[in-house]
């Protein structure tokens, strides 16, 4: 028998619809959602919907080895690291786990804002499940990697939004489990910080213990592991070598929906007033397209709620190859009118879009991204690698010549032949 | 950075095994004993954050108890005449209020303690239990600040302790247990039906008029009425710590039992409510 880390065994997770969506009610319709349960309680039974958010999941992974979990939101991701790390309980199936299990499903989970650095330090690592002589043990080196010396004595609400994340990822980091789970908690935090966190969670696998990495950040999931679950629909549709796995998504088209919501707990507690809801592509009458035709003109739209009025915020969008070169950055207040107009944005729900014209990009694949700052003061929400959709270059100019441009843009140019006047 | 220990896989490691839970589970109390740090912490949590930012910080914990003693002193002793078990109205109603206090934020605390740290709920594993049990736990430095008092107050007065006041320690523990009791059935209801959170401070106020704080249980008719008068767990707990304590108003027998019994059924039905519930507090929290 060889030595494995986990087994699962035909995991399943059925949620009745209804129970996953909360996101914020008002008194009055948590009443009336209240009343109305009460009374179906009283009536029969539930006669809502179920979904399986996992079927029949099944793998053994070895000691030692880094795994990575993709597909697209609501594939089952995150479920099958809240069973594993045995927060949800699984419906059907079982599964076996050798050693201490250390999961970070989001960084900084427990801080409490009152308190100082040093005091979330400590209820930090009991709730991420360290004993308080192995936090002791430790606790130099952990205010050594997150840089935040001088400010471990004062309440971590006066933190920066940079020093409450590395913090937070310091203790995390710190964590000794066989079995790490981790989840997308790379999305938060600036490059450099991002960098710095890679670094360690390398550090980690190369000490032998076993990595569960989930991550929409193809990039993060090449680098860091060695094999990929691709889930879909809650079944595992693939496990191969990583590069294989990627490739695979990528041109499956299981990563591509034409929009990306946003769960509230997918959003880290950091981006405060600011919440992204969703992202999406949409063509000239507003539909949602995971795929738009390259000659014609396409809006991407970014929905988001502002929890209180922020003062110079700039909501933009990054676009990318899927190879991760930048192509552009635009923000809506680029336009120094409406600059001046829109200087607070209001609280409430609200899109910004942005029309990109047709015949700009090639045919291929895209990645979005998304941010929210007030620059040079703080960046609310940044997440390079929102999602991805396609351009279709059938109708693409000179497509007489069925072969493949290169470089990004197809742009339509304004070519003009002209007769030199001496031969 | 530095490297730190290896993970050191092999035999003899702990292993876990992850099923369905379709049994009503009894309460794992191995477990609990796993994280009596983890609950040490959410206790200390608790009481540091309890008063920050307020500007008379844990003088609350005495000017709560004793403000009211201030009401019903006026109100109930001086206004309406309710007789005191021939004690001092002061410190009749102060010796009431002191474990009532402790029960009443034991069990509002904790009926939310699962909705208030719904981020940790549905991002890491503990034993669910223990963050009510942090809650009740947590009035227990409000209320040996408040004891402080007590003692003074029962300096001033000249009363002296006699030999029912060993049995303090066990009317504190029924305190904490009712508290505790009721607190895990409005915790995991709370969860599923928010409505709990607007029902619970309706339950405590009916329950301090319940409970012998402002009034003395030897008022209640003896015999049937007042064993029926036990069912209220708070009764027996009330009247017994004041006993306890002044010396006077004795509680009869069978109604500290029926409290006792009482406060003990309320703990188990909770306890076992709350773990049959517990595996779903993350999927609906």
């Amino acid at each position: 028998m060889s030595i494995y880390a986990v087994r699962a065994e035909g995991l399943s997770k059925q949620y009745r619809l209804g129970e996953t969506a909360s996101g914020y009610e008002t008194l009055r319709e948590k009443l009336a959602e209240g009343f109305r349960r009460l009374r179906r309680l009283d009536w029969s039974r539930d006669e809502r919907e179920t979904i399986w958010a996992l079927r029949d999941v099944s793998f053994e992974v070895p000691v030692g080895r880094t795994l990575g979990i993709i597909g697209r939101n609501g594939a089952g991701k995150t479920t099958l690291l809240k069973i594993l790390s045995r927060v949800a309980v699984p419906t059907e199936g079982q599964a076996e786990i050798r050693g201490r299990v250390g999961s970070l499903l989001e960084v900084g989970t427990g801080f409490h804002p009152e308190l100082t650095g040093r005091e979330n330090i400590y209820l930090n690592g009991a709730i991420l499940g360290m004993k308080r002589a192995e936090i002791d043990r430790k606790f130099d080196e952990i205010v050594a990697f997150s840089e935040v010396e001088d400010f471990i004595d004062t309440p971590v609400k006066r933190y920066s939004s940079g020093m409450y994340l590395r913090l937070a990822f310091s203790v995390a980091a710190h964590l000794e489990p066989e079995v790490l789970l981790v989840d997308e908690v790379l999305a938060v935090g600036d490059a450099d910080f991002q960098r710095k966190c890679l670094g360690k969670m390398s550090d980690v696998a190369e000490e032998g213990r076993t990595v569960f990495f989930v991550s929409h950040n193809m990039g993060a999931i090449l680098h860091l592991t060695e094999e990929t679950i691709v889930l879909d629909q809650g079944r595992i549709v693939m496990r191969a070598p990583t590069p294989e796995a990627v490739d695979f998504y990528m041109t499956s088209g299981l990563s591509q929906s034409g929009e990306r919501r946003w769960e509230p707990d997918e959003v880290p507690a950091s981006a405060g007033p600011f919440r992204p809801v969703a992202l999406r592509v949409l063509d000239e009458n507003g539909e949602v397209m995971p795929r738009v035709p390259s000659d014609l003109d396409f809006w991407v739209e970014f929905e988001y709620e502002v929890s209180e009025p922020i003062r110079d915020l700039r909501v933009g969008i990054y676009l990318s190859t899927s190879r991760g070169e930048p192509i552009f950055t635009s923000f809506d207040l680029d336009n120094r009118q409406r600059y001046e107009t829109h200087r607070v944005r209001p609280a409430g729900r609200q899109r910004s879009r942005a029309r990109i014209p047709g015949n700009m990009l090639n045919e291929g694949r895209y990645v979005l991204g998304v941010n929210a700052s007030v620059y040079r003061i703080r960046s609310y929400f940044t997440e390079e690698h929102a999602m991805t959709f396609e351009v279709d270059g059938a109708s693409a100019p000179g497509n007489q010549w069925p072969e493949r441009r290169r470089g990004p843009l197809r742009p339509a140019l304004d070519w003009e032949l002209l007769e030199s006047a001496d031969a | 950075m530095a490297v730190t220990a290896k993970a050191r896989p092999g035999a003899g490691e702990e292993v876990t095994l992850i099923r369905p839970v379709r049994s009503w589970v009894a309460l794992n109390l191995r477990e609990i004993w796993r994280y009596r740090e983890l609950i040490f912490f959410f206790t200390w949590r608790d009481v540091k954050v309890r008063y920050k930012q307020t500007l008379l910080g844990a003088a609350w914990a005495i000017l709560k108890p004793f403000f009211t003693m201030v009401v019903f002193a006026v109100i109930f002793g001086r206004l309406a005449k309710i007789p005191t078990d021939d004690a001092p109205a002061p410190i009749f109603y102060f010796a009431g209020l002191l474990p009532w206090v402790l029960f009443q934020d034991g069990i509002t605390k904790s009926s939310t303690s699962l909705v208030a740290n719904r981020n940790l709920v549905t991002k890491v594993y503990f034993p669910r239990i223990s963050l009510p049990l942090s809650a009740v736990a947590a009035g227990l430095v409000d209320f040996a600040l408040a004891f402080l008092v007590l003692l003074g107050m029962m300096a001033y007065y000249g009363i002296v302790p006699k030999v029912e006041a060993l049995l303090l320690p066990v009317f504190l523990l029924l305190a904490l247990l009712t508290s505790l009791g009721a607190g895990l059935w409005l915790a995991a209801l709370n969860v599923a039906y928010r409505d709990i959170g607007y029902v619970t401070p309706f339950i405590v106020q009916a329950w301090l008029y319940a409970s012998p704080v402002a009034y003395s249980a030897t008022l209640i008719p003896e015999g049937i009425g007042r064993l029926l008068y036990g069912l209220n767990p708070m009764a027996g707990v009330v009247q017994g710590f004041r006993w306890a304590i002044l010396g006077t108003g004795a509680p009869d027998l069978g109604l500290l039992l029926i409290s006792s019994g009482v406060s003990l059924i309320l703990l188990v039905s909770g306890a076992l409510y709350f773990s049959h519930m517990e595996r779903t507090f993350a999927d609906v929290v």
